[in-house]
């Protein structure tokens, strides 16, 4: 249908996809691309000292064991509040539903001093974890909880309408073959949406490993400790070592391609699940 | 990808045979649960910007909000929004109608290209623009020659806003212009209608809905940036200081009050925001019911 017959009748295509080209080139491309030719100035040597550097390893390793953290606690909770909005009725439904998008409409500088204040020392959450010894503000727990924010709606918003759209059928057929109600989930509905869930949990991932707003308030940054990597960009860049930050900015971008065309696999193989050609 | 929130109707809760669905009680626990993490992890934070702004009293809340360094960045935060929405939402229409109404080879890559500042960290998208434009970037000497500055200045806080919004108003309409084909534009062009009143008559009321909704998180998105625009701007006060800068500022400060009043400001943002999803929601379903 929507072939070559509607090149033809519908005007403006050349106007419109040269005006896109034009500016994700101009805003996005040569942009991005710079960040890869400051990389090749350095040489093999330089690089290389750069990002194996024993803060700039462990800034890395913050930043991904974190997002990773951040990613599996979004995966469990994410998935039960999807749950239990899409399947159960209970008063005030509409107001927890929109809760879920307040990380992506709050800007991140006002969730990092707003959870700072809740889970210090002396903060709501935070004095009642003291006397338990569990310290949140100024830890790694602090930068996961942040993660835990801006990443809960990428889950919730991606494996809610999946779970609308499961047929009643296959779990009627699990009853009627004599499944429990716990093997009738683990064993039909969480394959169905595991592609949703994996790529909800990728979209967090991701997101976490570049998070800066929320994170820097909460996390402390301390070197080797509670520094991310985007601060050490940051850090970087107010001494003036510009070829040190873009090194750094190097790595990240890399894996967030990486990142990025994984999410767009599994989207692509869902969407080709939900519409059968 | 990421911040793309898209809009699908409510469906209603239909009671589930007893059969298929958990205990009472597990509901119960279930949604409980739910409801606690929620009120841990996204709630709390929300009343407490607002607990913290009127700690010490409304009076230094709203002095926090009428000084003149919070106005300039307001105001600032308001020219920002100003240029960046209005030229993303041009390239999110651009790049929709050519997306969704003509079949071209390297689609899904340009699809990708569209989505890519989301998965870019935002201190890298400020990043890129120090890189090009300051003053050891690749047009430094050029511009500095010129007595144009555009890094650690207004302009660069413009340039990493457009860049962390660019995917906004083209993710909400590529996937909802590609449900709806290309018939009705086909019928009206075998009409005689030309490509601007095809546009307008046509495919503009379809995507109404759709369109406002992008415009609006492309907004909340261009007024609350924080680490791109962290990056770009010079951090002075009441010249290139935006809302979120400012609220960091004032934190570091020590000025706690008046830090949550200016962030009590970008709260009420996200939840107009979020009360502007709600009515889009509700017009779309309601559209989508007439048309049956």
């Amino acid at each position: 249908m929507k072939g070559s017959k509607a090149r033809r009748a519908l005007p403006g295509f050349g106007l419109s996809l040269g005006f896109t080209l034009f500016y994700i080139s101009l805003i996005v491309l040569i942009p991005l691309a710079a960040v890869f030719f400051k990389t090749f100035e350095l040489s093999w040597a330089e690089l290389w000292s750069t990002i194996t550097n024993p803060r700039v390893l462990a800034s890395y390793r913050i930043s991904f064991t974190t997002a990773l953290w951040a990613g599996l606690i979004n995966a469990v909770f994410g998935l039960l509040v999807a749950w239990v909005l899409v399947r159960y009725p209970f008063p005030g439904k509409r107001f927890i539903d929109s809760l879920v998008d307040i990380p992506f409409a709050l800007p991140t500088a006002v969730a990092g001093i707003a959870l700072t204040t809740i889970y210090a020392k002396t903060g709501w959450v935070g004095s009642l974890l003291e006397p338990l010894g569990i310290k949140v503000a100024y830890t790694q727990l602090g930068i996961i909880i942040a993660l835990v924010f801006i990443g809960l709606p990428f889950v919730v918003r991606t494996v809610q309408p999946v779970l609308q759209d499961l047929e009643k059928e296959t779990e009627e057929a699990a009853v009627m073959l004599g499944a429990y109600r716990r093997r009738t989930f683990f064993k039909v509905v969480l394959p169905e949406l595991m592609p949703a869930l994996l790529t909800g949990f990728a979209l967090a991932f991701a997101r976490g490993i570049g998070e800066y707003g929320s994170v820097v308030f909460i996390s402390g940054n301390m070197p080797m400790r509670t520094e991310i990597a985007p601060l050490l960009i940051m850090t970087k860049l107010e001494q003036y070592d510009y070829a040190g930050a873009t090194a750094i900015a190097a790595v990240m971008l890399t894996v967030s391609f990486i990142l990025l065309l994984i999410i767009n696999l599994l989207q692509w193989r869902m969407s080709r699940r939900a519409i059968p050609d | 990808m990421a911040g793309a929130i898209t809009v699908y109707g409510n469906k209603e809760t239909a009671q589930r045979p007893k059969h298929i669905t958990e205990p009472k009680y597990v509901q119960w626990i279930l949604i409980a649960i739910a409801l606690l993490f929620l009120g841990l992890v996204v709630l709390l934070p929300l009343v407490s910007v607002f607990v913290e702004g009127f700690r010490k009293g409304a009076d230094l809340y709203f002095k926090g909000l009428t000084e003149p360094d919070t106005l300039s960045a307001l105001k600032l935060t308001l020219i920002v929004a100003a240029i960046a929405v209005p030229l993303n939402t041009v390239f999110g229409v651009a790049a929709a109608w050519a997306i969704s109404k003509f079949q071209f080879k390297g689609k899904n890559f340009l699809i990708t290209l569209i989505d890519l500042p989301f998965a870019v960290s935002p201190v890298i998208a400020g990043l890129i623009y120090v890189l090009m434009f300051g003053a050891q970037g690749y047009f430094g000497p050029w511009l500095d020659d010129r007595g144009i500055q555009i890094v650690f200045a207004v302009p660069g806080i413009v340039l990493a806003t457009i860049f962390v919004t660019v995917p906004f108003v083209a993710r909400e309409l590529i996937p909802l212009m590609q449900a709806q084909g290309v018939q009705q534009e086909e019928a009206a062009a075998s009409l005689g209608a030309k490509g601007g009143s095809i546009f307008w008559r046509v495919t503009l009321p379809n995507i109404k809905w759709g369109l406002i909704y992008g415009i609006i998180l492309c907004n909340a998105r261009a007024m609350g940036e924080f680490g791109a625009v962290s990056v770009v701007s010079g951090h002075i006060r009441g010249q290139t200081n935006t809302l979120p800068l400012h609220v960091e500022i004032l934190y570091n400060e020590y000025q706690f009050s008046a830090s949550f009043a200016v962030a009590s400001l970008l709260v009420m943002l996200a939840v107009i925001t979020l009360i502007v999803k709600g009515i889009v929601e509700w017009k779309s379903g309601a559209s989508h019911a007439g048309n049956h």
